[in-house]
């Protein structure tokens, strides 16, 4: 088992360098730069001369030749301040410190929602196959799964200030601080994320289940004279899983982009809403880091869907 | 109804009576089991033969009370454990008698088993479950089942899940699932087919054996005439979910009065055969199970007269415990070679 983790991380190596080689090509492929974002007026007119622009790039060290540029930000990362931001002169690093703890509070509590919604609904949908509770479970279902999750964002918020004239706090305030407050920002983006992906979860669930349950072994264990709960939860639910944590480690991504989308809309100060600031400033540094971040969360949870697997299912073995 | 006599109703264990379990598929009513009575006394085993999609394997499942609904249905009749009508048990009543009073052991082996499950949990659920064992105790009674099903290293093995054992092995399991509980009935539906020829002789002396020391009458499922004639005493031959022969082992072996019991008889290969000759069978094809009027072997029967395709035979008595339903029965002999 050790040595399946450390082969994976061995693996994991090459990945990540080749997602940082990418995103840093594309950034300087694409047209227009920091400069371009800082030089512009509003209307798109240039206010500095040429120049100005030769030593803002000087500054920033963007005259450096590629190779240069690339392996100073390597040292950066390694070094842990992984590069300053072209705009506020604060290192990347103290910008994802600062915003990082709000989207993971987020992103897990999405995760928590998304289990303890998807899951039973998808559990009781498919027992009671074909009743009325099926049909309207899968109907809300599918609205959940049809709706973006930003949107979504925006309906709750709006119910929730409209019904309750509950007010979300405008500052950060960090879960360990006064965990209420930290709630009250981040839930109504976790809802919004998290009933989304419970419908994925109720969807998966109850085909997975729907189909252990014709299974020989589940005969079996009614044979026994178990009762139709017991049968479900040790026979059935334990098998069924592994499809339903394949999907919840793959909508790790969806995630990720949902929390740009959703932090936008709420005006959180998490991770996204600094990659959505990053894109629109050409902020290279920022967008560089954010998605070498990214890459590597979504290596690590996949990683833990894979070693899931085997605490589940016996038959999965990594030796 | 007439009252019966208390010595015969005592005897019997089971009373399986007119019991007609239907599947509707796209509005059409498919008769799986037709009419079916039979009787089962303490200690015996007893045999129901018939081939693929006769209906053997859902008669099993109506006696447990498991038969998938939808589709299927248990329409009509009584099954009498002891005079108590299983039929018209509740669930969580059922659920008392399943594994406790009749128990089951399927045909797979490789697939009757929770993969995700080890064999010690798969066994001890059921002796914490009808024997109020707490799970020390369990752990304990289920190494020894394992140790009396034949299992080697029980006490590994009951850490260890299914996919490590071989065919055989986890039929062995399932044999000390089944039979944890000192059930009254255990329906073995095809135990060995999935098995090792080798094997199929051990597992099946295992049963024989294993319920003969707790008194436990076994209604043995095959399509293998060659098993019944070991170990049962009454055969029960089943064609298109009806009953259409049943007896005593010698009975049917040597007096068989069904043409498609004889077919059976006949197309079972022997070693003394002249290999150059061709090995014998039942012509056409298994019949569909709508209901259709008159005997529904007469399509393949080679006796069939106009009467056979009107009219239903009754199942009558040819001769005493011999029951058979057939017009044509007094022409049917089996030429012994």
């Amino acid at each position: 088992m050790y040595a399946y983790i450390l082969r994976r991380v061995l693996i994991a190596i090459p990945t990540l360098v080749g997602v940082s080689l990418v995103i840093f090509f594309f950034m300087r492929i694409l047209p227009g730069d920091v400069v371009d974002a800082m030089v512009t007026d509003e209307t798109g007119a240039m206010v500095f001369t040429e120049q100005q622009r030769e030593s803002i790039n000087e500054s920033l060290g963007l005259n450096r030749p590629l190779y240069v540029q690339y392996g100073g930000w390597m040292k950066d990362v390694f070094t842990g301040d992984m590069g300053y931001s072209f705009w506020t002169k604060i290192s990347v690093g103290e910008h994802i410190r600062r915003r990082a703890p709000m989207t993971i509070e987020i992103t897990v509590l999405s995760l928590i929602i998304s289990w303890v919604i998807g899951l039973p609904v998808g559990i009781l949908a498919a027992v009671n196959r074909n009743s009325i509770g099926d049909y309207f479970s899968r109907g809300i279902v599918i609205f959940f799964l049809a709706v973006p999750s930003f949107y979504a964002a925006l309906g709750f918020l709006i119910f929730f200030v409209l019904v309750f004239t509950w007010r979300p706090p405008v500052d950060v305030i960090f879960f360990w601080q006064n965990p209420i407050q930290s709630l009250y920002v981040a839930l109504p983006a976790a809802v919004a994320i998290g009933t989304g992906m419970a419908a994925v979860i109720a969807r998966m669930a109850r085909s997975s289940i729907l189909e252990v349950i014709r299974e020989d072994y589940v005969r079996t264990a009614r044979s026994k004279g178990l009762a139709n709960n017991v049968v479900i939860t040790k026979h059935v639910l334990k098998n069924a899983l592994i499809p339903v944590v394949t999907i919840s480690g793959l909508q790790f991504g969806n995630l990720l982009s949902g929390s740009i989308a959703v932090e936008m809309a709420l005006s959180i100060p998490g991770l996204g809403a600094l990659l959505a600031q990053g894109l629109a400033d050409r902020d290279w540094m920022i967008i560089q880091n954010l998605v070498l971040i990214f890459a590597f969360a979504f290596i690590v949870i996949n990683l833990i869907v894979d070693i899931i697997y085997s605490t589940i299912d016996p038959r999965i073995r990594y030796d | 109804m007439t009252t019966k006599p208390v010595k015969e109703k005592k005897s019997k264990l089971l009373e399986v009576r007119n019991l007609r379990t239907v599947f509707r598929k796209d509005d059409e009513d498919i008769i799986a089991v037709n009419n079916l009575s039979f009787d089962l006394n303490p200690g015996e085993i007893v045999g129901l033969v018939g081939e693929s999609g006769c209906g053997k394997s859902v008669t099993a499942l109506s006696l447990m009370g498991l038969v998938p609904d939808p589709p299927g249905k248990i329409m009509g009749g009584e099954v009498l454990l002891e005079g108590k009508n299983l039929i018209n048990l509740s669930e969580n009543n059922m659920q008392k008698v399943r594994g406790k009073e009749i128990s089951m052991i399927f045909q797979e082996p490789m697939t009757s088993l929770n993969p995700v499950l080890t064999i010690g949990e798969q066994i001890t659920e059921i002796l914490e479950l009808h024997g109020g064992l707490s799970s020390k105790e369990a752990i304990k009674e289920a190494i020894s089942l394992l140790k009396l099903v034949g299992l080697p290293d029980p006490e590994l093995r009951i850490n260890e899940h299914p996919h490590k054992l071989s065919g055989g092995q986890r039929q062995r399991v399932m044999i000390a699932i089944a039979l944890s509980c000192n059930p009254k009935i255990l329906i073995a539906d095809e135990p060995t087919t999935a098995l090792d020829v080798t094997i199929q002789t051990q597992i099946l002396e295992l049963i024989q054996k294993l319920t003969k020391d707790i008194g436990t009458s076994v209604i043995l499922i095959t399509h293998n005439l060659g098993i019944l004639a070991r170990y049962a005493s009454k055969i029960h031959v089943m064609y298109a979910g009806n009953l259409i022969e049943s007896g005593s082992t010698d009975e049917i072996f040597y007096n068989p009065k069904h043409p498609y019991t004889l077919g059976l008889l006949n197309s079972v290969p022997r070693l003394d055969f002249d290999p150059k000759m061709e090995l014998s069978t039942i012509l056409g094809e298994v019949p569909d199970l709508t209901l259709k009027p008159g005997c529904s072997f007469a399509p393949r029967c080679q006796l069939a007269t106009k009467k056979c395709i009107s009219t239903v035979p009754p199942l009558t008595e040819s001769k005493k415990g011999h029951m058979v339903a057939c017009w044509e029965s007094s022409k049917v002999t089996r030429k012994l070679r």
